[in-house]
């Protein structure tokens, strides 16, 4: 097994720029009542959270141009429906992923 | 990080709150999202010249799928250590948004509970406990670690797993795998918006229509990722200030 040592301070580095934001709410909120609109604010986080990575899955930005990823807007579609008509997590995301396998092979 | 949790755990149980069992219950439906996403992850590390150990290291440390697979990417063409780091803080600085809305709570558990319990939250982990949190039912620091470690656990295996298979997997992106993490989104989203009362449904889905133009218009001039939480910000506060 070989752990190359620039891979390593990476690896060390990425983990805690991730802990930071993960961790550092916990110690603010410890200490305060949070007032009602910043209550409210936080409630509408989760949809436009999961809106926005939704809609970051179908955008390209790799070549430093905006490009629409076609693949993911099309495999958007069942994924969607199927998700609306089963509410499961499991069954949404094995008909994605099938999908997206039959959509690439002919892409 | 993970012996805190044990001890964690260890508390008087209270009244009507959740278990730690009842916690890894609802991670189950979650679980084959964190499989394939992190076989995929695991595959693309092992393309990218990663070792077993080395992903075994990344998973259990930074523990976040996005920023993994761009991690991966980032190596593979030697970008610079700095870098790196910095791409990672953008892609996983909207965990601030998450454990912003899940701490208030976790108010009354202990700080190293709450640090037990910020650590392992992913968007999924959150995405479970905002579902929780919508339909009504209250959230325990037991609940949340059942829920975390069953995911933290699983994730770490199927991505040192992942690299193992790496060698035998020449395109992982052909199986389609990789897309596991928007399918569990549009799945998350869903479940998010069957608990908003009917009667604000449409307040919603306007948001989300402004969510689609914020994150196309701010992609345009940042990156897609950082996007993420300019839009974020900007549609919650739209939402707070349009809600009648």
């Amino acid at each position: 097994m070989i752990v190359n040592w620039t891979v390593f301070i990476i690896i060390v580095g990425c983990a805690l720029v991730t802990m930071i934001p993960r961790v550092a709410p916990f110690f603010v909120v410890r200490n305060m009542v949070l007032p009602q609109a910043v209550m409210k604010w936080l409630s509408y986080i989760p949809v436009c959270i999961f809106t926005a990575l939704v809609v970051e899955s179908m955008l390209d930005k790799q070549s430093g141009t905006l490009h629409i990823e076609w693949p993911a807007v099309i495999v958007l579609v069942p994924t969607l429906l199927v998700a609306l008509k089963t509410k499961s997590l499991s069954l949404t995301v094995v008909v994605g992923v099938v999908c997206m396998a039959v959509v690439r092979f002919f892409w | 990080m993970l012996t805190h949790q044990m001890e964690c755990t260890k508390e008087v149980p209270i009244a009507s709150s959740p278990t730690f069992m009842e916690g890894v219950r609802d991670c189950i439906p979650t679980l084959l999202g964190y499989i394939s996403i992190g076989l995929a992850a695991g595959v693309v590390g092992a393309a990218s010249g990663l070792s077993v150990m080395e992903m075994g290291f990344m998973s259990l440390l930074v523990y976040a799928g996005a920023a993994q697979f761009i991690i991966c990417a980032l190596l593979a063409v030697h970008t610079p250590i700095s870098a790196i780091v910095l791409t990672t803080f953008i892609v996983n600085l909207r965990n601030f948004l998450l454990s912003a809305t899940l701490a208030p709570h976790f108010g009354k558990y202990s700080l190293l509970n709450n640090i037990g319990t910020g650590l392992l939250v992913t968007d999924e982990s959150f995405g479970v406990a905002a579902t929780r949190l919508a339909s009504g039912k209250p959230l325990s620091n037991r609940w949340m670690h059942g829920l975390n470690l069953t995911a933290y656990i699983v994730w770490v295996i199927s991505c040192t797993l992942g690299t193992l298979f790496g060698n035998w997997i020449a395109d992982p992106q052909m199986f389609g795998l990789d897309y596991a993490l928007t399918a569990m989104f549009i799945a998350l989203l869903v479940l998010q918006l069957g608990n908003v009362v009917p009667a604000k449904l449409k307040h919603y889905l306007k948001l989300m229509a402004y969510m689609v133009i914020a994150m196309v218009v701010l992609s345009l001039f940042v990156s897609t990722q950082l996007a993420i939480i300019l839009a974020t910000v900007i549609v919650a506060t739209i939402g707070v200030v349009t809600e009648r």
